[in-house]
């Protein structure tokens, strides 16, 4: 064969479409993303289960539960009831536009209440906290964990799934409902405010008003369902922070993804409890 | 109490038949830890192959070797912050590679460690640190516990820095309060990582000092990872060299000067 038919051939076979290659390099990638999230969600269920495990053994740290308690619920109640305020604020000047519209202004403190305790209440402060908490963890725990400090007080002989993680989620737990009444106070409290401003109305009233068609269900279910929120701000903030790696910018990494996942699955469980509230508390 | 200085010269005019005599009847005795065939690996790179030791109480190993070499991990392994992927790890004849958590945090109770930077909590004073082990494993009251604060960190030289902030302390001053906390409930085993490291030649010599202390009065049983020549000549009784994920050599100090094996020439050369 001459040196010209090599040169060619050569050429063709460089230069030949490979069908299989770029598909083949997608399935890679879908493949490991895949794997990716299996992995995290398996070891997401290690640490869960180490946490459930450590809880129901002596000593059941009561002074770092009450440090927590603290850091969680008094430090984060300034930050939920502004935006709380805010919230009732801007959904008694939208709402009055809308129901003077339709000739129902006498609805707007129901609307308001409604509003306020069924939803925007408990997601405001779902998302509020998962933003200074679940960064406050995911920053802690990480900065602890890339310094050693973790391993330090694992080689202590102390287990840091009850003394770190199971202490920071129980906290969550508790303190979500009470920050949500908090918001959800202040929340009607500016929105009587605003309402007030345009057309005079007392507080009483207002309230009477508000809460007149409203139940127990009403108020508890939705109120409690910030409960699931906090579980899930504290295990995935603790998580996140705990597997840690790689100096400073694993520090950042792990406080971001702390607060974008606690964020999201703060969403997605929203929207699930939703459901289940309607269909047990109809 | 014997010094460091007195120590080297004890060591190096006794004859290595007597002391290899003495730490195998050390060894055989009592030993406070044994390890059997341990490998490690982190994804494709092998980190240990396959190492024994066996460290009796009251007796110093000293382990070198280059970095990244699993010397670190090595003492990782010990106190359960890894497991190792085969081989066995006997403390105090427990093996204990396969214990669950709570067995693993009794047996490090009886364990001190001192990591390579110290790893004070940040978030305590002095003070607080060295008390966290005795708050969580001991009975004692509080003035008992701030008694033994103080006599733990008069050892260690920090007695008036007990309500400092690890973040005010230097790097040799941070690892001195860790070993202090290191020493809090009076450990049988000692794991040291780099004692010595950054430490200025007095610092250096205080902190051998107090492990050569610790050996004698009470028979504690340590492994010191260290890149420090003399301070292994000055405290371990035997010295294991690490290469490539295994113990290359194992003697005394005056054994391992004289050995004609090229690495540990270059060693022990290259620091001479």
């Amino acid at each position: 064969m001459s040196d010209q038919a090599n040169l060619s051939r050569r050429w063709i076979s460089q230069d030949a479409p490979q069908p299989a290659a770029p598909v083949r390099s997608a399935l890679t990638s879908l493949w490991n993303s895949v794997n990716g999230l299996l992995e995290w969600f398996g070891e997401l269920g290690i640490f869960v289960w180490q946490v459930m495990r450590a809880a129901v053994r002596r000593p059941f740290e009561g002074r770092e539960l009450i440090r927590q308690l603290d850091e969680v619920g008094s430090k984060s109640l300034p930050m939920v009831a502004l935006a709380g305020a805010a919230i009732g604020a801007v959904l008694a000047l939208e709402s009055r536009h809308s129901l003077v519209q339709f000739g129902a202004k006498s609805m707007l403190p129901a609307a308001i209440v409604f509003s306020i305790i069924h939803e925007t209440g408990p997601v405001v402060t779902g998302l509020v906290v998962s933003g200074r908490v679940g960064a406050g963890i995911g920053a802690e725990l990480g900065s602890m964990k890339v310094t050693e400090q973790i391993d330090a007080i694992e080689a202590s002989g102390v287990n840091v799934y009850k003394l770190l993680a199971f202490t920071r989620i129980v906290a969550c737990i508790l303190m979500l409902p009470l920050l949500t009444l908090a918001a959800d106070a202040s929340g009607v409290l500016t929105g009587w405010l605003a309402d007030t401003l345009v057309e005079p109305i007392s507080f009483h009233k207002f309230l009477h008003a508000g809460f007149a068609g409203a139940g127990f269900s009403d108020f508890l279910a939705p109120t409690f369902r910030t409960a699931v929120f906090g579980l899930i701000i504290g295990v995935i903030a603790c998580f996140q922070g705990m597997r840690s790696q790689g100096g400073t910018e694993g520090v950042g990494r792990s406080t971001t993804s702390s607060v974008v996942l606690s964020s999201l699955f703060v969403m997605l469980a929203d929207v699930v409890l939703t459901k289940l509230i309607l269909v047990f508390f109809p | 109490m014997m010094h460091p200085g007195q120590a080297v010269t004890l060591r190096e005019t006794e004859s290595d038949d007597d002391h290899a005599m003495e730490d195998t009847e050390r060894n055989t005795a009592s030993p406070a830890m044994v390890l059997r065939g341990l490998h490690k690996s982190f994804g494709a790179q092998k980190v240990l192959n396959g190492i024994d030791l066996t460290v009796g109480c009251g007796q110093t190993l000293a382990v070198l070797g280059r970095s990244g070499t699993g010397k670190s991990v090595l003492l990782r392994l010990i106190i359960g912050l890894q497991k190792p992927d085969a081989g066995s790890i006997h403390i105090h004849g427990r093996e204990i590679t396969h214990s669950n958590l709570e067995e693993m945090n009794e047996i490090r109770k009886k364990m001190g460690f001192l990591f390579q930077h110290a790893a004070l909590y940040d978030s305590l004073t002095v003070e607080e640190n060295i008390a966290f082990p005795l708050r969580r494993h001991t009975e004692m009251t509080a003035s008992q516990r701030a008694d033994r604060v103080k006599e733990l960190l008069a050892g260690v030289g920090m007695e008036a820095d007990l309500k400092k902030m690890p973040s005010d302390l230097s790097g040799g001053m941070q690892k001195r309060v860790g070993l202090a906390r290191a020493l809090a409930l009076e450990p049988g085993i000692l794991l040291l990582d780099e004692p010595t490291a950054g430490l200025d030649p007095i610092t250096s010599g205080e902190i051998d000092e107090l492990i050569l202390k610790l050996q004698e009065e009470r028979d504690v049983a340590s492994i010191v990872v260290t890149h420090d020549l003399h301070s292994a000549k000055v405290i371990a009784d035997r010295i294991v060299l690490l290469h490539q994920g295994n113990a290359v050599i194992e003697g005394t100090f005056v054994e391992l000067e004289k050995s004609d094996d090229e690495f540990v020439t270059e060693f022990f050369k290259r620091d001479s």
